[in-house]
C-alpha cells in the first residue's frame, strides 16, 4: 500500500514537472506572454549599466536589452532590468531568472559549452591593460619587473595577469582587491604600482581621476575579453532573435541607418541590403517569428550600434572611449554583421 | 578603662573645627582626572597613547571633514568647489552625492510618487509595537507616539500622499495615541494584523489577499471551539488543518473573485523596486519579530525530554549554525530556481526573510537555552509543585525569568541580524552599504566617490543599532527584580 501511495507521489511529481517543463515553451512565447524581457545586467559599471537619481537604466548593455525588448515587444520600456552580481549571472540565466544576460560577460570556451550558455556575438571587443602613474617613468608592460599590480579577485583577470608575466619572465607581487571602487582606492593611496582590468574599465577610472593627466595606460593589451551577450543553451529560436537583433544594429551602422533617418530611409532607401532591414521587402522577421518591423523598432529603441556607442561610452561622454577594435570592419575594427538576406 | 584615658587628658575641644577645603589633589578635575587617567604609570602611558591616537586622527582628517562640500551636481564639480574655496591642493569630503541620491539609499528604486507609503507603514510600526515594546512607561510611550505621529505625518505631506491616506495614517496615528493613553493593551489587535497591513502597504496589490488570510484562523478558531465539544484532543488538528487547507486551496481564489466583486487594490510595487535602508529595514523587522518566536519553541524543544523533538530541533540549530548565512542565501536565490518548477516565482524578499530568520532563530535557540540553564532548578520544581501544566509552567514562571536573564544575548543577535542585512548584495540585491553605493559610483556624475557613502550608511547602521542596545539596557533595569 505505502509502496503504491509513494509510486503515484513520484508519478504525480513527474507529471507535474513535466508539464511544467512542456508549458515552459520557447522563450520567445514566455516573454510574449509576460509582455517583459527579463534581463540580466551588471549591478553597476559605468557606461555599460548604471541606474541613474531616479532609478532609469542606461548604459551600452541596457540598451541591447532595450532594443531586443522593442524587436521583440515593439517597446524598448518593457524591460525588467535584472541586477546580477559575478556570482549569480550566470545561474540567473540557466535557471530561467533571465531570458538574456548583457552583462559585460567574457565570451569563452567554457562558458560557452560547459555552462551551457550560447554567446550569441560580442558587443564590445576589451582587452585587459595596465594604469601606471605617470611618474614611475614606466612606458611599457614589459618593464613592470617586480612591481605591485592591483588586481581584481574571483575574475578572468588574474589568471591574464599571471600567464602575461610568466611568458615574460617577470615577477609582481599582487595586491588582491575586491571591487573596482576599492580598487582606486588602493592604486591612488599608492598601495600599487599598477592597476590592472579590462581597458574601458581603466578609461573610465582615469576619468574619473582629480588628475587625469598624470596616469597612463600602458599600451600592451594582455588579454582578449569579447564582451557579449549570451542565452541559454537550447533555445535555438530564441539565440537567434538576440543575435539578429545584435546583427541589425551593427549593420544599420554600416548601412548608414540611424534612428534619425530610418523613417526616410524606409520610403525612399533603394539599397536591398537596407531594404530586407528595415522590412520593405522580404519579410525577414517572419523567419524570427516575428513581425516585419522589428529591426526598425530595435534600431530606433536607442540608434545604431554607433550611436549607442557614442551615447554611452564614446569620445564625447566623460569616459571617452575610442572605437579601436569597436569600429566597423570597413574602418578598420573587428564589428562585421553577417548580411541580411 | 575608659575613666582613666579621660582624666589623662588635660584638654578637650569644645567647638568644631572649620571644615577646610581639601587638598588640591583631592578634590575636583584634578581628583578625576588622577583616579581615572592617570592613576599609575601604566594607565598614564595609556592615556598619553590614546590622547595620541585621537590628536593623530583629527589632525590627518580634520581638513576633510572641514571641507565638505553639500551643493554640487557631480564628483568633478565638488572638486572644483573645494579647489576654488580652500586652494588647490586643498581636499574635502564631497557629501553632495548624498544630498543628490538620499532618496535611492532610503527606498531603493521604489516609484517615487509612492515614498509616502514605506512611510507611513513605518510610523504605523511605533504604533503597532507600543503595547509591545513600551508597554511600561507613560512617559516614554506618549513621546515615542507623538514624535511618530507629527514626523509620519510630516513626511506624508512633504512626499505628495493622497489626502485619503493621510486622514487615514492620522486616524491610526491620533487614534493609537488616545488608545494607549486609555489602555496600552486595547492595540495589540492592531499589532496582531499590523504584519499584514504592513506587507499590502509596502507591496500593495489587493487587499483582499491579507484579509482572506486572516480569514483562515478565524475558520480555524470556529472549527475548534465545534469539534473541542466533542473530542477535546481532536480540537487543535481540527483547527490547524483547516486553516492551513483554507489558505492553501480557497484563500488565493476567494481573494481574486472577492476583488472582481469590489476592488481594493492599490499599486503593486516589486521586489526588485525594494532597496537601500527600506530593505534593511524590511528584513530586518521581519526576521527580529519572527525569529524571537522561533527561537524560543526551538529552545524549548532542545530542552524537552521528547527524543524526536529534542532531535530534530539540536539537528536543525546545529545545522543552521554550522553554515554560513551567505550559503543559505545562495541557497535561497541560485538553489531554490533549480528544485521549483520553471515559471514558479517565489518572491527573492520573502526567500531572503525566510533564511536570514531561520539563521537568527538558531542563535537565539542557543540564547535563550542559556537562560533556561541558569534558572535554578528550583524554579521547575516549584512549578510542578504549584499543579502547573507544561505549557502554564513555562508561560508563567519558566520563560519570563529565563528571558530577562537572556535580553542582552537576544538583542545582540538582532544587532548582529540587522547588520547582516547587507549580505543581500551577494544575491543581487541592493543594500545600501554595497549595492547601493556601487550603484551611484556606476554612473559617471559619481564614479570615484569612496568614503562617503560608507560613512553616510555606516552613521545610520550606527544609530539604530546604538537604539536598540539603549532599549536593551533599559529594558534590563526596567526587569531587573532582585536586589544588588
Amino acid at each position: 500500500m505505502t509502496k503504491t501511495v509513494f509510486l503515484g507521489t513520484v508519478a504525480a511529481v513527474a507529471l507535474t514537472t513535466g508539464a511544467a517543463l512542456a508549458q515552459e515553451g520557447s522563450t520567445l512565447q514566455q516573454v510574449q506572454q509576460r509582455d517583459e524581457l527579463n534581463c540580466g545586467v551588471n549591478t553597476g559599471l559605468v557606461g555599460f549599466a548604471a541606474p541613474d537619481a531616479s532609478g532609469n537604466w542606461t548604459g551600452f548593455d541596457i540598451a541591447l536589452c532595450r532594443a531586443v525588448a522593442a524587436a521583440v515587444l515593439g517597446d524598448p520600456n518593457k524591460v525588467r532590468f535584472v541586477p546580477t552580481t559575478g556570482q549569480t549571472r550566470f545561474t540567473a540565466l540557466s535557471s530561467g531568472e533571465v531570458d538574456v544576460l548583457a552583462r559585460n560577460s567574457t565570451w569563452t570556451f567554457s562558458r560557452d559549452t560547459d555552462l551551457a550558455l550560447d554567446f550569441v556575438g560580442v558587443n564590445y571587443y576589451d582587452g585587459q591593460g595596465f594604469m601606471v602613474n605617470r611618474e614611475l617613468g614606466v612606458t611599457s608592460a614589459k618593464e613592470l619587473d617586480g612591481a605591485t599590480v592591483c588586481i581584481q579577485t574571483g575574475t578572468t583577470t588574474e589568471l591574464n595577469l599571471a600567464d602575461y608575466f610568466r611568458a615574460n619572465n617577470l615577477s609582481y607581487t599582487p595586491v588582491n582587491i575586491d571591487s573596482n571602487a576599492e580598487g582606486e582606492q588602493q592604486y591612488m593611496a599608492g598601495a600599487c604600482d599598477a592597476y590592472t582590468t579590462d581597458v574601458s574599465g581603466l578609461a573610465a577610472t582615469r576619468a574619473a581621476f582629480a588628475d587625469p593627466e598624470n596616469h597612463i595606460i600602458l599600451p600592451e593589451i594582455i588579454s582578449k575579453e569579447p564582451l557579449g551577450p549570451a542565452v541559454r543553451h537550447g533555445d535555438n529560436n530564441w539565440g537567434d532573435i538576440v543575435r539578429w537583433t545584435l546583427n541589425a544594429l551593427v549593420a544599420a551602422e554600416e548601412y548608414g541607418v540611424t534612428s534619425r533617418n530610418l523613417e526616410e530611409l524606409v520610403r525612399s532607401s533603394t539599397n536591398p541590403e537596407v531594404q530586407r532591414l528595415l522590412g520593405t521587402t522580404d519579410d525577414l522577421g517572419a523567419m524570427l517569428g516575428l513581425d516585419a518591423e522589428w529591426a526598425r523598432r530595435a534600431i530606433l529603441a536607442g540608434g545604431n550600434y554607433g550611436e549607442i556607442f557614442a551615447a554611452n561610452i564614446g569620445e564625447q561622454t566623460p569616459i571617452g572611449l575610442a572605437r579601436g577594435l569597436n569600429a566597423q570592419w570597413t574602418q578598420g575594427g573587428l564589428l562585421y554583421a553577417p548580411p541580411f538576406r | 578603662m575608659s575613666d582613666t584615658h579621660a582624666q589623662t587628658v588635660s584638654f578637650v575641644r569644645d567647638t568644631m573645627l572649620p571644615a577646610a577645603t581639601p587638598p588640591v589633589r583631592e578634590a575636583g578635575a584634578i581628583k578625576w582626572l588622577r583616579e581615572n587617567l592617570f592613576s599609575g604609570p601604566v594607565n598614564t602611558i595609556l592615556t598619553l597613547l590614546g590622547f595620541a591616537i585621537v590628536w593623530f586622527l583629527i589632525a590627518t582628517f580634520w581638513d576633510w571633514f572641514a571641507h565638505s562640500v553639500w551643493n554640487a551636481g557631480s564628483l568633478a564639480e565638488c572638486r572644483q568647489i573645494i579647489a576654488a574655496t580652500w586652494g588647490e591642493s586643498a581636499r574635502g569630503a564631497c557629501w553632495a552625492v548624498i544630498r543628490d541620491r538620499w532618496n535611492q539609499y532610503v527606498f531603493g528604486f521604489y516609484p517615487m510618487d509612492l515614498y509616502w507609503r514605506p512611510t507611513m507603514t513605518f510610523g504605523l510600526l511605533m504604533v503597532a509595537l507600543a503595547p509591545v515594546l513600551f508597554s511600561a512607561s507613560r512617559t516614554i510611550r506618549r513621546t515615542v507616539l507623538a514624535i511618530t505621529a507629527v514626523l509620519t505625518l510630516w513626511a506624508m505631506v512633504v512626499l505628495g500622499a493622497p489626502a485619503g491616506w493621510l486622514a487615514f495614517a492620522a486616524a491610526v496615528l491620533i487614534g493609537g495615541f488616545l488608545i494607549s493613553e486609555r489602555h496600552v493593551l486595547w492595540l495589540l489587535p492592531f499589532s496582531i494584523v499590523y504584519p499584514l497591513l504592513g506587507v499590502w502597504f509596502l507591496w500593495g496589490g489587493s487587499l483582499w489577499g491579507p484579509i482572506f488570510v486572516l480569514v483562515g484562523p478565524l475558520l480555524g478558531w470556529i472549527a475548534w471551539t465545534l469539534v473541542s465539544r466533542i473530542a477535546p484532543m481532536l480540537g487543535v488538528v481540527a483547527a490547524i488543518l483547516v486553516t492551513v487547507l483554507f489558505w492553501l486551496l480557497y484563500a488565493g481564489d476567494a481573494a481574486a473573485d472577492a476583488e472582481r466583486l469590489l476592488s481594493l487594490s492599490i499599486q503593486t510595487v516589486r521586489s526588485d523596486r525594494f532597496g537601500g535602508f527600506l530593505l534593511s529595514v524590511t528584513i530586518g523587522v521581519a526576521g527580529i519579530a519572527l525569529s524571537l518566536p522561533l527561537g524560543i519553541i526551538l529552545a524549548l524543544a532542545r530542552q524537552s525530554d521528547m527524543f524526536l523533538v529534542k532531535t530534530l530541533s539540536v539537528i536543525f540549530i546545529e545545522f543552521i549554525r554550522g553554515v554560513p548565512l551567505i550559503t543559505l542565501l545562495f541557497v535561497a536565490s541560485l538553489l531554490l530556481n533549480y528544485f521549483l518548477p520553471p515559471g514558479t516565482s517565489f518572491d527573492i524578499i520573502l526567500r531572503v526573510i525566510i533564511m536570514v530568520t531561520i539563521f537568527a532563530a538558531a542563535y537565539m535557540a542557543e540564547v535563550i537555552r542559556g537562560g533556561l540553564a541558569a534558572l535554578p532548578k528550583g524554579q521547575y520544581e516549584a512549578a510542578d509543585a504549584l499543579g502547573l501544566d507544561y505549557w502554564k509552567a513555562q508561560r508563567l514562571i519558566i520563560l519570563p525569568q529565563a528571558l530577562k536573564i537572556s535580553i542582552p544575548g537576544i538583542v545582540s543577535t538582532f544587532i548582529g541580524m540587522f547588520k547582516d542585512t547587507t549580505l543581500v548584495t551577494f544575491v543581487g540585491l541592493y543594500d545600501p552599504l554595497k549595492s547601493m553605493s556601487d550603484a551611484v559610483r556606476a554612473s559617471t556624475d559619481w564614479k570615484g566617490i569612496y568614503w562617503e557613502p560608507y560613512i553616510f550608511v555606516g552613521a545610520i547602521f550606527f544609530l539604530i543599532c546604538f537604539g536598540m542596545s539603549r532599549y536593551s539596557m533599559y529594558l534590563e533595569r526596567r526587569l531587573q527584580r532582585d536586589h544588588r
